[in-house]
């Protein structure tokens, strides 16, 4: 239950949703792609607007909203095919022609990597399939979810057999392909080892030039390592938000300040 | 425990000892390709190629048809595209349907049969043995994609996929070992059941021609032949059984290698 939330999440920030268990964090993360309409016996009322539109107007299309917004949940799940077919999944969803694909990758590229451009292909007509571009989309996408150097050989191997923290990383770059605005993530790190966890926020921290991201979080040093934003809910109420740097050194409300210092977890 | 256990494996033993020993004396080349020779109950010539083929014919015919019905009727139960209370008469039809004998389908068959205007057939049989498989596949399939976790279809409506691409894609693979189980659970049900082919596929001495022609099966050589007064007729029924109880053997070992093949992707 989530009440009287209004909020403006800032673009190419990392903003952090913190507060208790039971809050309503994953119920406002899930709300922002409409995976809540997945569950049963959902009210929902009020608007929530991405780009100008309110992405509960009947008129939006469920898919191209999903599309724009990726997401990461708690536990990774890998879907019940190979590595390579995992990035392609959503690519292949959305009929991506070979034009599509490389102007995707030539874009990323400009914004990532700019000193290391992908090599160049023979032209699309000498081809029939778009299975090489398919390739470099996928290869690029393994690179910015830093996971490329670990299974560049087992591209075709099962992606179960990977190592939870692999498969946080694998979700990432799948849910980078489909090319979004934005990322959310349900305390991705959770099920994670220190290391892997780690690995996750640093590339958070580097994808944020790219993209906007909301990560919930019941870690306060976690929001306070890697949040450029904060959002407290307290029992589905929305108490405090602001720049990270203020919501932590002077919060302003009693409930944010005992969270924050520990009294209420 | 153990004392449990050693009942369930004794039970098995026992029954592969009793048919092997009875059965193995008369079991040879000829048992396997050639027909009855002086008919099938007191016949002592010739061998039961017939009810090898027949059986074959009958589970295999039975199969593909009773998959075609409850691999859509599987996925149709799912939440995604039946409400919860349509759902649940279904499934419970579905388990009557389990527990109901196989003798009553072979009396159901029979009156279809007449209805139709149809004579003890291949077709007839198929049609019994389909009715049958049809709860054991649909209802085991069905648990398997219900079991699939929701944050797997979670995941790919996050990517943007439609429920179909979401059913296909991702829950069809992710249930498939539980496909290939459920289909040879039916399978195996039904080429071991004597009593809903009894009238609806009769038996005969011939291969089958067509699929309006009686057709001769397994279990039936074994009921038939147990029944005669001549001992090598008696012993010839203990070789159906040993041929029977290998071809289920066969079929249930394949399935555990399959299942280990295609859950190579599975999600756990």
């Amino acid at each position: 239950m989530l009440r009287d939330v209004t909020v403006d999440i800032p673009d190419g920030q990392i903003t952090a949703i913190i507060g208790p268990s039971g809050c309503g964090k994953t119920t406002l993360l899930k709300s922002l792609n409409r995976l809540i309409d997945l569950y049963e016996d959902v009210k929902i009322e009020g608007k929530i607007l991405i780009d100008g539109v309110n992405i509960y107007d009947p008129s939006v299309d469920l898919l191209t909203l999903r599309k724009k917004v990726g997401f990461l949940s708690q536990k990774p799940f890998p879907l019940p095919m190979s590595i390579y077919d995992n990035i392609a999944f959503g690519p292949r969803i959305h009929g991506m022609n070979r034009e599509q694909l490389l102007r995707q990758v030539r874009e990323l590229e400009k914004q990532i990597a700019p000193q290391s451009p992908a090599p160049e292909l023979e032209p699309p007509a000498a081809r029939k399939t778009k299975d090489a571009e398919m390739g470099m989309l996928i290869e690029s996408y393994l690179r910015l979810a830093g996971l490329w150097d670990e299974v560049k050989d087992r591209l075709h191997g099962p992606a179960s057999r990977l190592s939870i923290g692999q498969q946080q990383r694998l979700a990432l770059a799948r849910a980078l392909a489909v090319d979004p605005e934005v990322i959310l993530a349900d305390e991705p790190t959770s099920a994670l080892d220190p290391i892997s966890a780690k690995l996750i926020e640093k590339q958070f921290r580097l994808l944020k030039k790219s993209f906007s991201i909301v990560v919930v979080t019941h870690i306060l040093r976690q929001a306070r390592r890697i949040a450029d934003y904060v959002i407290f809910l307290y029992l589905g109420e929305l108490v405090e938000h602001g720049p990270a740097e203020q919501v932590f050194a002077s919060p302003r409300d009693e409930r944010t300040k005992a969270y924050i210092s520990g009294e209420i977890s | 425990m153990i004392a449990s256990i050693s009942i369930v494996v004794a039970v098995l033993v026992a029954i592969l000892l009793v048919i092997t020993l009875r059965g193995a004396s008369s079991l040879s080349l000829s048992m396997l390709i050639e027909t009855p020779k002086g008919g099938y109950y007191l016949g002592k010539g010739g061998g039961i190629a017939n009810a090898i083929v027949g059986s074959l014919y009958l589970s295999l015919g039975a199969t593909i048809l009773a998959f075609l019905l409850s691999l859509p009727i599987a996925f149709a139960l799912q939440k995604e595209f039946t409400g919860r209370h349509l759902a649940n008469v279904t499934r419970l039809a579905l388990d009557i349907l389990w527990g109901t004998p196989s003798i009553v389908y072979g009396a159901f068959g029979f009156v279809l049969m007449i209805t139709l205007g149809l004579h003890a057939s291949l077709l007839g049989g198929i049609i019994a043995l389909t009715l049958l498989m049809l709860p054991i596949m649909t209802r085991s399939m069905e648990e398997v994609i219900r079991m699939i976790p929701p944050e797997l279809k979670e995941t790919s409506y996050a990517l943007g996929a439609t429920r179909i691409e979401t059913t296909f894609r991702v829950v069809f693979k992710q249930a498939l070992p539980g496909i290939m189980t459920g289909i040879l659970l039916a399978f195996g049900r039904g080429i071991g059941d004597a009593a809903s082919i009894l009238f609806t596929a009769g038996y005969t001495d011939y291969i089958p021609r067509s699929l309006l022609d009686p057709v001769a099966s397994l279990p039936l050589a074994v009921f038939f032949q147990v029944a005669t007064p001549i001992p090598e007729v008696q012993q010839r029924a203990y070789a159906s059984a040993l041929i029977l109880l290998v071809i289920v053997l066969v079929v249930s070992v394949a399935s555990r290698l399959l299942g280990r093949r295609f859950s190579r992707n599975i999600v756990r």
